[in-house]
């Protein structure tokens, strides 16, 4: 008598068992198969393909009602499984029970539905199965449509309704796309092509609710309050095994039917492969180790050896003009080293990981041809070591020369600006080169290229190059860091003029050598971005120095100190008895007077920092910013309100400077100083920006330094009346800003643009002055608040350890 | 080896870390990436410096006080500087973060 072989779930997994099973042993089993949609085994992967129109279900079908019949196959679908039997070996279907020798369980996963309050609102739907593919293909133009998760399926998912027309927004929690198979470079490429797609994509957003209309979903409100009308609405966030009927049936189960080699489950009668198992602690949502299960459960059930191992798993999106390839682990484990190839001119990122000789993980954007090579050396656990040097560039690489990295300045037409201070073209040099010139002090002496903020200064020298062959010889410009070739002044001449606005922007578009960056060149293209980007870009305190990120001053024993503001160095009673009492309640050791006019509290404990902010909050006392590559201090004497040769009100012009600056971030520190007389009690011709009060009005310096280098300030203007003093000082913090280089005091700027260019900028243009001004006043709508009131309210807890535990009892 | 849950990476910022008291000394718990963590001891064999409180980039950490820089999966000091910061074994279930216990338990006293 034949066996009687049960299988429950008509999808891929069980498809290809039921393919082997009937090629190797076409009599060996009487199968009776169960699914609970109406319909039998098509090619769920290629749902994709289908919602965007390239395919049509028909062609996805693998098993028509011919092939069943075939192979004496008796379909049960559209029925469900209410229960196992184990003990009478019976399968209870809705319809009737049929009895098994051996049984299989294939009931694949169930998309993971995220709680929300309206996530059972009609048109929520999930991303799993034809009728989702039917409600999608269902949208067009005029309908709008919020997917909720940016990894593979909800990806594939709104560039498919995305080709019919449909305005598609794609909501993901984490900073980038599918985090789980990309790193941050190739998300950051992969998201610039789905925006060009025209799929909005928002990342690092939290799904609040789902808010309906008449029992259907009108629109997704985010954590932030932002809201987005869809009329419908994907959630793919992810699958979670169906393993209900194989509870029920009293099976191990661990996140999946718990299944050992063989597939088998704990009874000894009852296989189970697909997404429902759990094997050796890993869930499997991709299908190739499916099909290796099934191999092996269509061996088993015939008596034969088999037995099923993981593999290392590659990944492709199925998404038209997106060429991306992932495959083996880039993430965690010891000794591992990196290969990072970016060709930014064709949106190209390669990333190889690499563990000894071995290549482990690789990840690939742009340019996937060589992916299948790299998988094959991952899989076989080829040895690199022979061919690391250029094993970036895949199997076909023959040697030959690098890319030239001056074909990009000879390719630029004679009209290209070149220096946009000057409005020196391209031409201009070229002709002054034929003319003698063969440095860039000649050109700059006869062109003025690069005489005024400087940034173009490695553009020039570009065309010197180009131009002179090897009779130039390019001086050799310091780099930032080890992380790329480019200076300071490139970096930043290049993301304004491509409009970078993310580091990760950054790194790909500028060919960034390592993965994200180092502690050299993380905190000056982060001031970079946030200087000339301040309503696009965000601050990542992650690419700030620790005093920047926490606020307060590390000390060389890791305790912090605190200096609160006093506004012109003016402070009152109430002020220094909460200082008094702040610095009781938290054992502050020592406290100090600054030379910045500021009491500084030191030793005070990182842990300790936002409660004794608070404190000092509530006295009305706020940052002093003594941490920060920005506004420190504007330092005051008493002017006319006290002194007998005091010509202006020299404090209060203190107090209105530090109100209007404070909180700004520069590309050093900046301090400033207000005399009331030449007396200069202030010792305002030392610092970065002084204001000397005469009686004709204010003298304004800049420059001045007191630190390693000694610097008297250089005279910029004298103006007549404060308002003006006031928007000359802004309108030079904001020039230095826009065009210093990161860690260089103005003194520094100075040298290089000279006091001259500054006079034009900010004395005599006075629209450019105002357009200063009107950008400074931009920036700080969003930096001129108390950063401590701020982490009071919402970093607190990030002060204190994440896990205590000297708290535990003592044994 | 036996595991102790920490707390949840999200509490960690990505390229960012968070501090683990234990009786035998701190511990820094380092996020590389989305889904990566490394521990570490917190004091870095120079002078002392807070490793949690340093700059993470790649897979090393910068200490803030001097400079040294870390590699977190073998713990050598990069580049001209010498030294070695202790590691511990941890990993990642679930979004949890689970520290070997090693690190943490307190030495019976035996």
């Amino acid at each position: 008598m034949k066996q009687r072989l049960v299988v429950i779930g008509a999808g891929m997994a069980s498809g290809r068992v039921l393919e082997h099973l009937t090629d190797a042993a076409p009599d060996a089993f009487d199968i009776t198969l169960f699914n609970a949609e109406p319909r039998g085994n098509y090619n769920r992967i290629m749902l994709s393909p289908v919602l965007s129109g390239e395919k049509t279900y028909e062609e996805i079908v693998t098993h028509d009602d011919a092939w069943y019949a075939e192979r004496g196959i008796a379909c049960r679908f559209g029925e469900k499984v209410a229960n196992i039997d184990r003990e009478m070996k019976v399968v209870e279907g809705e319809k009737g029970h049929v009895p098994y020798d051996k049984l299989v369980i294939a009931t694949g996963s169930n998309p993971f539905m995220i709680p929300l309050p309206g996530h059972d609102l009609e048109g929520v739907i999930a991303y799993r199965d034809l009728e989702d593919t039917q409600r999608m293909m269902g949208m067009g133009p005029g309908n709008k449509v919020v997917v909720i998760g940016g990894g593979l399926l909800g990806l594939e998912a709104a560039a498919g309704m995305a080709a019919h027309g449909v305005d598609v927004t794609v909501v993901h929690i984490m900073g980038h796309l599918m985090e789980r198979q990309l790193d941050e470079a190739a998300g950051y490429l992969l998201k610039k092509s789905l925006e060009d797609k025209g799929i909005k994509i928002c990342l690092q957003a939290n799904s609040k609710e789902i808010l309906g209309q008449d029992g259907k979903v009108r629109a997704l409100r985010l954590e932030d309050g932002t809201e987005l009308p869809c009329d419908l609405l994907v959630m793919a966030v992810g699958i979670r095994p169906n393993t209900a009927l194989a509870e029920q049936a009293g099976l191990a189960v661990g996140r999946g039917i718990h299944v050992d080699n063989q597939m088998l489950t704990s009874d000894p009668d009852v296989f189970a492969v697909g997404e429902c198992v759990e094997h050796d602690g890993a869930v499997f949502g991709l299908v190739a180790p499916l099909y290796d299960q099934a191999k092996v459960v269509a061996q088993a059930l015939l008596g034969e050896e088999a037995a099923f191992t993981q593999k290392i798993l590659s990944t492709k999106l199925k998404v038209t003009g997106c060429d991306l390839f992932s495959a083996g682990d880039f993430a965690d484990g010891p000794g591992r080293e990196d290969i990072v190839f970016r060709d930014p001119s064709r949106g190209v990122y390669k990333r190889l990981v690499i563990e000894g000789d071995h290549l482990v993980g690789a990840v690939m954007y742009g340019d996937t041809a060589d992916g299948s090579w790299f998988f094959g050396l991952i899989k076989d656990g080829t040895s690199v070591e022979e061919m690391r040097e250029t094993l970036i560039f895949g199997p076909a690489y023959q040697g030959g020369d690098t890319a030239d990295p001056l074909s990009a300045v000879a390719a630029l037409p004679p009209e290209a600006e070149i220096c946009g201070c000057n409005g020196v073209c391209k031409s201009d040099i070229v002709e002054a080169i034929s003319a003698g010139a063969t440095d860039l002090g000649a050109v700059r002496a006869s062109t003025k290229a690069s005489a005024s903020c400087g940034t173009c200064t490695g553009l020039v020298e570009q065309v010197l190059q180009v131009t002179l062959g090897d009779d130039f010889q390019m001086p050799t410009a310091q780099p930032i860091c080890g992380c790329t070739d480019l200076t300071h002044e490139d970096v930043r001449r290049l993301i304004k003029g491509q409009e970078l606005k993310s580091q990760a922007a950054v790194w790909q578009e500028l060919g960034w050598k390592s993965p994200n960056g180092c502690h050299v060149c993380r905190p000056a293209i982060n001031y970079y971005l946030l200087a000339d980007w301040p309503l696009e870009y965000q601050d990542d305190p992650q690419s700030r120095f620790v005093n920047e990120r926490k606020h307060a001053n590390i000390q060389k024993d890791g305790t912090f100190s605190v200096v609160p503001r006093m506004w012109g160095g003016i402070t009152t009673p109430e002020e220094l008895r909460a200082i008094a009492d702040a610095a009781d309640k938290y054992d502050v050791p020592t406290v100090k007077v600054t030379g910045g006019q500021r009491i500084d509290l030191l030793g005070v404990k990182g842990e300790d920092l936002p409660a004794i902010w608070s404190d000092l909050n509530q006295a009305g006392l706020v940052s002093g910013h003594a941490y920060s590559k920005g506004l420190r201090t504007v330092k005051t004497c008493v002017g006319t309100d006290h002194c007998r040769f005091g010509t202006q009100d020299s404090t209060g012009l203190g107090i209105k400077l530090e109100k209007i600056l404070w909180g700004s971030w520069t590309p050093h520190k900046l301090k400033l100083a207000v005399s009331g007389c030449p007396r200069n009690c202030a010792e305002a011709t030392c610092k970065d920006i002084g204001v000397v009060c005469v009686d004709s009005g204010y003298q304004i310096s800049i420059g001045g330094a007191a630190g390693m280098d000694v610097k008297e300030t250089e005279l910029l203007c004298q103006v007549p009346t404060e308002y003006e003093a006031i928007e000359v000082v802004m309108a030079v913090t904001q020039a230095y800003r826009e065009g210093g280089k990161y860690l260089d005091r103005i003194y520094k700027w100075l040298g290089k643009v000279g006091i001259d260019w500054v006079k034009a900028q900010v004395v005599d243009d006075l629209e450019s002055r105002a357009a200063l001004v009107e950008r400074f006043e931009l920036s700080q709508s969003i930096y001129r608040k108390d950063p401590w009131a701020e982490h009071v309210r919402e970093k607190s807890q990030t002060y204190a350890p994440i896990a205590d535990f000297t708290l535990e009892a003592a044994e | 080896m036996s595991w102790i849950d920490i707390g949840h990476i999200d509490e960690v910022p990505v390229r960012g870390a968070r501090l683990v008291k234990t009786h035998i000394g701190c511990i820094a718990v380092f996020r590389t990436a989305e889904a990566e963590v490394f521990a570490a001891t917190n004091s870095c064999p120079h002078k002392g410096g807070p490793l949690s409180e340093g700059i993470v980039h790649g897979q090393s950490v910068t200490c803030p006080l001097h400079n040294w820089v870390f590699d977190l999966n073998t713990g050598e000091a990069q580049g001209a500087d010498d030294g070695r910061i202790t590691t511990y074994p941890v990993r990642l279930e679930d979004g949890r973060i689970l520290l070997d216990d090693s690190a943490v338990a307190r030495r019976s006293a035996a």
